[in-house]
C-alpha cells in the first residue's frame, strides 16, 4: 500500500486527476434553490461530446482528458530530463558567449514592421479598441511591474495605485477634477506626461523607502494595502477626485506647433501610434537597464541580499530605484488610459487590476522583457477573445477561472514562463532540485 | 588598526555577546576560536555592519564605526568573506568577482586579471556558474571576490568549512598570502590547528566571552585549547 502511495506516476497522475475533476466542477453546470446537488450531480453525468468523436457522460471526458494531460506531462517531463543532461554537460565545460545579434535584430525589426501594420491587418473595431486599451497599455504596465518583481524580486500587490495615481494626476493637470488645476489652468495632455510620472515617482519613494526594509510576504501586504488606500481615496474624496462619480471629461491628446495641428480623437488608432511609440522607448531603456550596472545589483541582491551588502551595495537603495521605476511606468500608463478613455473612474482600480498585471508578468516569464510583453500579449488577447466571442457555456465571471487553470499548466509545464529569463530559468530550476 | 570595546550584541531578548573587547593590529593574522554557537559569526557580522553593537565601541583605523551601515564597510577598508561562502548562483566566476569591485569607481579589469593570477583555477572556471563550482573552488572565489573590494582589512568566517584537509590546506595557503601581500587577516576558525599555524594570536571565544587569548604559537600548545578545539585530553 505503502508503494502504491508513494509510487511517482501514480501521485503524478493523482494530481492530474484531481486538477481536471477540478475543472469539470468549475466548468459544470451550477445547483440552484429547487436543484441543490445540480452542480455535483451534473458536472459528472451531463453528457459532453469528447473532442467532437463520441458523446459521453462528463466525468469520462474528464478522465480522458486527464489521461491525455498525464501523458503529454510524461512525455514533456522525459524531454525535461535529456535537456537537462545535455545542459549539465554545457555546464561542465566552459562557455563561449555566441553572439547572434543579426538574428535577434531581424526578429525584433520584423516585429516591429508587424506591430506598425497591425492597424491595418485587424479592422474589427473591438479588436481596435481592445489592441490599445487592454494590450497595448497592460503590455506597457507588465513592463513596469516586470521592473519591480522580475527584476528585483519584490512581490508588489498594489501596482494598481501608481496607475490610479497617473490617471488621477492627468485629469488634475488637464482641469477635469474637482480639485483646481495644478498650475491653474487647464494644460496640454503632453504636460500630463511628466507630471503623472514624477508623482508616482514620488509615491513610489515614500511607499517604498519605509516598506522597502520589509521582506517578502510582509511586503506583498503592505502594497496590497496601498493599492486599496489609493482606490479608496479616490472613491471617498469627493472634493478632490470627484468620489464615485470620477473625473469630469478629459480632453484628448493634442498637438499644435505653429501650422502643424492634431488631435488623437478618431476613433483608438492614433492612440494605438502614440502609445507603440512610447513602449518601444520603454522597451530599449528597460533593456539597457537589465544589463547595466543597477541591473546586475538587481541580481546580486535578489539572490544573496547578505552577500550583496557585504560588498557595498545598499539594498534598500536599489529596492527603492526599481518601485520608483516602476512605479513611473505605471503612472505613464495611466496618463495614456485617462486621456484615450477621457474619463477616470474609482472602480476601474481594483486589486484584481494589480493581480492581473502579475499574472501577465509571470505568465511571461518574470524578469524576462520579451516573454512579458509576450505574455501580456497572449493573455490579453484570450481574455479579450472570450469577452468578444464567449464559446457557448462560457460565463464572463469564469474568467479568473480560466486564466486560473492556465497559470497552474504553466506551472508544471513551464515554470519560469512562456519565454523565461536565462537566469531566471536557472534559478527556479535550482530551487526545485534544492526542494528534491 | 581594529579595536572593540566592551561590545555587547543581542539578538532581541537573547545577548549573543558579553562585553568582548579585543583588537587587531596591522599586518597581523589574527585567529578567533571557539565551538559551535560561541558568537563568532557574531562577532564577524557587528565587525561587518550587518548587526549592530547594543553597546560598547567598534573603532577601525581610529575611526568609530560602531554604527556604520554593512554596505558603507567595503569603502572603509573592511572586506568580509561571510560564513558558508554566500556565492551568486546563477552568476557566473566573473560576474561575482565584478560585484565585487562594486563600491569602486573605474575600471576593474585589471584587479579581475590580478586576481585570475592568484587563482589560476577561477581564470579557468571564468564563465562557469557560482552553484556549479565545488565547495573549494567557491571559497575561493569568495575570497576573491572580497578582494576585489580593496580591503586592508579582510573578515574570513570559517574558511575551512566542509573543506578536504588538502583544499583547507590551500585555502590557508592564500590566506598567508594574503597577510604578504599587505592585508590584514582576522579569520574565525573551528579548525584550531590549522587557523594557528598561520596565525600570529588568537582569542578564544566560549558562549559569547572572549575567555583568553595568546600568540599563536602558545595557544597551539595550550592544554585548554588543546583538550576543547584539538581534540585531545587535558
Ligand atoms: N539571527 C539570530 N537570532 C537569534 N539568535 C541568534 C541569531 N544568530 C545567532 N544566534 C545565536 O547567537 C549565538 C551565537 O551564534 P553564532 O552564529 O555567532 O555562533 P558561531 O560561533 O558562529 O557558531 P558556528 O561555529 O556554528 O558558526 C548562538 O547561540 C545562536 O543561536
Ligand atoms: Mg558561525
Amino acid at each position: 500500500m505503502k508503494s502504491l502511495l508513494t509510487n511517482k506516476w501514480l501521485k503524478s497522475f493523482g494530481i492530474t486527476a484531481t486538477l481536471m475533476v477540478i475543472i469539470c466542477f468549475m466548468t459544470g453546470p451550477s445547483g440552484s434553490n429547487t436543484d441543490p446537488v445540480a452542480g455535483f450531480s451534473g458536472s459528472l453525468f451531463n453528457s459532453a461530446p469528447f473532442l467532437g468523436l463520441f458523446i459521453t457522460r462528463r466525468w469520462v471526458v474528464f478522465l480522458l482528458f486527464a489521461l491525455i494531460a498525464f501523458v503529454v506531462q510524461q512525455g514533456w517531463q522525459a524531454y525535461g530530463r535529456q535537456v537537462k543532461v545535455r545542459y549539465a554537460k554545457v555546464m561542465a565545460t566552459p562557455r563561449e558567449l555566441k553572439s547572434k545579434r543579426p538574428v535577434r535584430l531581424g526578429t525584433y525589426g520584423a516585429l516591429l514592421l508587424l506591430a506598425l501594420l497591425l492597424p491595418h491587418l485587424v479592422t474589427d473595431p473591438f479588436w481596435q479598441v481592445a489592441m490599445v486599451q487592454q494590450i497595448a497599455v497592460y503590455v506597457l504596465l507588465a513592463l513596469g511591474l516586470n521592473v519591480v518583481v522580475g527584476f528585483a524580486g519584490l512581490l508588489d500587490l498594489g501596482f494598481v495605485a501608481f496607475y490610479a495615481i497617473g490617471a488621477y494626476a492627468t485629469a488634475w493637470v488637464v482641469g477635469s477634477l474637482p480639485l483646481p488645476p495644478l498650475f491653474g489652468h487647464a494644460l496640454n495632455n503632453f504636460w500630463a506626461i511628466p507630471i503623472a510620472i514624477l508623482i508616482a515617482m514620488a509615491a513610489g519613494i515614500i511607499l517604498g523607502t519605509p516598506t522597502l526594509r520589509l521582506r517578502g510576504d510582509y511586503l506583498a501586504i503592505v502594497t496590497l494595502g496601498f493599492g486599496e488606500i489609493i482606490t479608496l481615496f479616490a472613491n471617498n474624496l469627493n472634493g478632490i477626485t470627484g468620489g464615485p462619480q470620477g473625473s469630469r471629461i478629459i480632453p484628448h491628446f493634442h498637438l499644435s506647433l505653429g501650422p502643424l495641428k492634431y488631435v488623437w480623437g478618431n476613433g483608438p488608432i492614433p492612440y494605438y501610434y502614440l502609445i507603440l511609440g512610447f513602449l518601444i522607448l520603454f522597451l530599449v531603456g528597460f533593456s539597457f537597464l537589465e544589463h547595466s550596472r543597477v541591473g546586475r545589483t538587481w541580481t546580486a541582491i535578489r539572490e544573496d541580499e547578505v552577500a550583496a551588502e557585504s560588498l557595498g551595495i545598499n539594498p534598500l537603495k536599489y529596492k527603492v530605484m526599481a518601485f520608483a521605476i516602476g512605479a513611473a511606468s505605471a503612472g505613464f500608463s495611466g496618463v495614456m488610459t485617462a486621456s484615450q478613455q477621457n474619463f477616470v473612474f474609482p472602480t476601474t482600480f481594483s486589486l484584481f487590476f494589480s493581480i492581473n498585471i502579475l499574472v501577465l508578468v509571470i505568465f511571461g516569464g518574470l524578469g524576462s522583457i520579451r516573454g512579458v510583453v509576450f505574455g501580456a500579449i497572449v493573455v490579453q488577447t484570450i481574455t479579450m477573445y472570450l469577452l468578444h466571442s464567449p464559446p457557448s457555456g462560457y460565463q464572463p465571471a469564469d474568467l479568473y477561472m480560466y486564466i486560473g487553470a492556465m497559470l497552474v499548466g504553466m506551472m508544471i509545464f513551464r515554470p519560469a514562463g512562456l519565454l523565461p529569463a536565462t537566469r531566471r530559468k536557472r534559478e527556479i530550476v535550482q530551487l526545485r532540485e534544492e526542494a528534491q | 588598526m581594529l579595536k572593540v570595546e566592551n561590545a555587547i550584541v543581542r539578538y532581541g531578548a537573547i545577548e549573543a555577546l558579553h562585553a568582548i573587547s579585543f583588537e587587531v593590529n596591522q599586518g597581523e593574522v589574527v585567529a578567533l576560536l571557539g565551538a559551535n554557537g560561541a558568537g563568532k559569526s557574531t562577532t564577524l557580522r557587528m565587525l561587518s555592519g550587518l548587526h549592530s553593537a547594543w553597546s560598547g565601541s567598534v573603532t577601525f583605523e581610529g575611526v568609530d564605526i560602531t554604527n556604520e551601515k554593512a554596505h558603507d564597510m567595503v569603502s572603509r577598508g573592511i572586506g568580509l568573506v561571510p560564513e558558508g561562502r554566500r556565492i551568486f548562483p546563477q552568476m557566473t566566476v566573473e560576474e561575482n568577482l565584478e560585484m565585487g569591485a562594486f563600491a569602486r569607481s573605474g575600471s576593474f579589469h585589471d584587479e579581475i586579471e590580478e586576481q585570475y593570477a592568484k587563482f589560476p583555477i577561477l581564470k579557468e572556471r571564468r564563465k562557469q556558474l557560482g552553484a556549479n563550482l565545488s565547495g573549494g573552488e567557491q571559497q575561493m572565489l569568495a575570497i576573491s571576490r572580497a578582494l576585489m573590494g580593496k580591503p586592508r582589512l579582510l573578515l574570513l568566517d570559517e574558511p575551512s568549512m566542509g573543506l578536504a584537509p588538502m583544499i583547507i590546506e590551500q585555502i590557508f595557503e592564500i590566506i598567508g598570502q594574503i597577510r604578504e601581500a599587505g592585508t590584514t587577516v582576522f579569520v574565525v576558525e573551528q579548525n584550531a590547528t590549522q587557523a594557528l599555524q598561520i596565525a600570529d594570536r588568537g582569542y578564544v571565544m566560549e558562549n559569547g566571552k572572549i575567555v583568553f587569548s595568546d600568540s599563536a604559537k602558545n595557544l597551539l600548545v595550550d592544554p585548554r585549547v588543546r583538550a576543547v578545539y584539538l581534540g585531545e585530553s587535558a
